[in-house]
């Protein structure tokens, strides 16, 4: 398959399941609900040496929010319910409390919840009050500037982790400038993140490595530096390659986002540097989810 | 089908206690059982159809006609259905409701929805003394559900009160959210004596300075309370004054207490 002068291989995207939340983070203003979600999605690009992987999906006008003020929606991905909360509570407690003029609620309902506000109550040292407002519980908590609303508790769902594709370029930067056009694209997409700083990912990597200590190392194949010394998947042509990792709330989400991404990237062409589109797998043995490239854009 | 219609055939002599009559355990469809089931009236047990004419056949949209103050405990424990009284009601209106709406066309008495758990009574007039309170003996009055009053309400009003929503379009007499544990009284017009006093948690919203405030409520001044957004929203649905409220009024002065008593409730008055 060829997408304007791209040429899209032959291959998978393998993700896996995992647990996803949402929660809306608001305050005064867009600025401040800003940097509360940034704080609480930074150091969130993958489960494996972070717990969570989290990011913002999208900023949300005053009359979408629950308490009538600008706010961002902020999407968290963990490999069980128990991961999720403990990283939620650490999150919120660290990273949104903290923040000035802000409160924090529920973005998903259902049977299955973690904790929100239940434990972060007792910041309030015996100050805390509840509040049931329909079937919904908040807290109040008192803080130097006002009072801390957090919801007590929010609902989290399957999901579906690890969807990639890669951009295989001529030039660091066609590659990065493929990436951030993909990456403008996908943030259109709702109920997804891209967890990798600027959704971005230059290290891929492999199961596994020489020392024993390590459960991931580089993925040498795409490795431009090392064609000459590995079984590369590089042709002469390419000399950057680029990941995008894509979380959602469905496999139709991921599916969506990538779709979106990849036509962004071909958009601008082989005369851009865009050589190539690929994919990451563990040769489909590991994840239960597999987007397979031509189907996407069939 | 049609709801089913009781009509007061006259002015009782006695109470009558209409606990019997709940829209979920009434026979379905057949006049003729309804008209067998047996009420306390005054000292003695009497058929219901010997005081009420009956009619229609749909017992989970019960319509009582021509009521009056001498009809008590009208949906008393009802976890499902509808009630529409025209006329007034008497003591006991939906004490231990669990579910379902009552709608009062007229007044009603003391202890209007005492013990309630959950539902909607909407008294589109006065009510009395002690609503949503404890009767003597409870440890608890209201637990749960709404109690919207379009008109104003007596003494007492919440006392005891545990969770849920009392909401007084008009007045609110003496002692208003008294020995209140939690939940949330709603008062648009003047509030009596005393209001909060030795109340534990929950919340006393008043759109009027109150004229006297216990010495134990202590003021902790003017602040912007964002919860506050959310309950204006929870009002949004209910055809009432309060679902027309500015939900953008977020500004109150805050007394916290009653400090003789745990001292985590709050009686907010709006600012301004």
């Amino acid at each position: 398959m060829i997408i304007n002068g791209v040429s899209i291989d032959d291959t998978f995207a393998e993700a896996f399941g995992m647990k996803a939340t949402r929660v809306l983070v608001t305050a005064v203003n867009h600025r401040w609900a800003r940097h509360a979600a940034e704080a609480m999605t930074g150091f969130a690009t993958s489960v494996i040496g972070c717990g969570v992987e989290a990011g913002i999906e999208a900023e949300l006008p005053a009359e979408e929010t629950p308490d009538g003020r600008p706010g961002i929606s902020v999407l968290l991905f963990g490999m069980s319910g128990k991961d999720l909360g403990k990283q939620l509570e650490k999150r919120v407690g660290q990273c949104v409390l903290t923040a000035p003029g802000s409160a924090v609620f529920a973005g998903m309902h259902g049977d299955k919840t973690i904790n929100l506000g239940r434990n972060i109550r007792f910041f309030g040292d015996g100050f805390q009050a509840s509040k049931l407002i329909g079937e919904r519980r908040y807290w109040r908590i008192p803080v130097m500037d006002g009072e801390f609303l957090c919801e007590e508790s929010t609902a989290y769902t399957s999901a579906v982790g690890g969807g990639n594709f890669l951009v295989l370029a001529a030039s660091q930067s066609q590659a990065l400038t493929a990436c951030e056009a993909a990456i403008d694209a996908m943030r259109k997409v709702p109920n997804v993140i891209m967890p990798f700083p600027g959704g971005v990912v230059r290290s891929g990597s492999k199961i596994g490595s020489k020392y024993s200590a390590l459960p991931a190392s580089i993925n040498q194949a795409y490795c431009p530096t090392l064609r000459g010394v590995t079984d590369t998947q590089l042709t002469a042509d390419i000399e950057s390659v680029l990941e995008i990792v894509v979380d959602g709330v469905s496999d139709s989400d991921v599916r969506t986002a990538m779709q979106a991404g990849i036509e962004a990237a071909c958009a601008l062409g082989v005369r851009q540097g865009v050589k190539r589109i690929s994919a990451g797998n563990y040769g489909g043995k590991l994840g239960q989810f597999h987007f397979h490239l031509h189907e996407i854009l069939a | 089908m049609t709801a089913l219609t009781l009509t007061l055939r006259d002015k009782p002599r006695h109470r009558i206690d209409l606990a019997a009559v709940r829209p979920d355990r009434l026979p379905a469809s057949r006049p003729q059982d309804v008209a067998r089931l047996t009420l306390n009236y005054g000292n003695r047990r009497v058929k219901l159809g010997e005081l009420f004419d009956i009619s229609g056949q749909d017992p989970n949209n019960l319509v009582i006609r021509n009521s009056c103050s001498l009809l008590d405990a009208i949906g008393a424990g009802m976890e499902t259905g509808n009630v529409c009284i025209h006329g007034n009601s008497g003591n006991y209106l939906g004490r231990g409701m669990h579910g379902g709406t009552i709608e009062v066309h007229g007044d009603s008495g003391h202890w209007t929805a005492s013990g309630m758990h959950n539902g909607m009574i909407h008294v589109n007039g006065n009510c009395g003394d002690f609503a949503g309170a404890a009767i003597p003996g409870d440890h608890q009055g209201m637990r749960g559900g709404t109690l919207l009053v379009t008109g104003n309400a007596g003494d007492r009003c919440g006392d005891r009160m545990r969770r849920g929503r009392v909401l007084i379009e008009g007045d609110a007499g003496d002692y208003c959210g008294a020995r209140m544990v939690a939940g949330t009284i709603a008062v648009l017009g003047k509030v009596g004596l005393a209001p909060g006093y030795a109340m534990r948690r929950g919340t006393l919203l008043f759109e009027q300075q109150p004229v006297s405030i216990p010495a134990t409520l202590n003021d902790c001044g003017e602040h912007t309370l964002g919860f506050l957004r959310l309950l204006l929203d929870s009002f949004s649905d209910l055809n009432s004054r309060f679902s027309r409220l500015d939900r953008n009024r977020l500004r109150v002065r805050r007394y916290a207490g009653d400090l003789a008593c745990d001292g985590k409730g709050e009686l907010l008055v709006w600012a301004g």
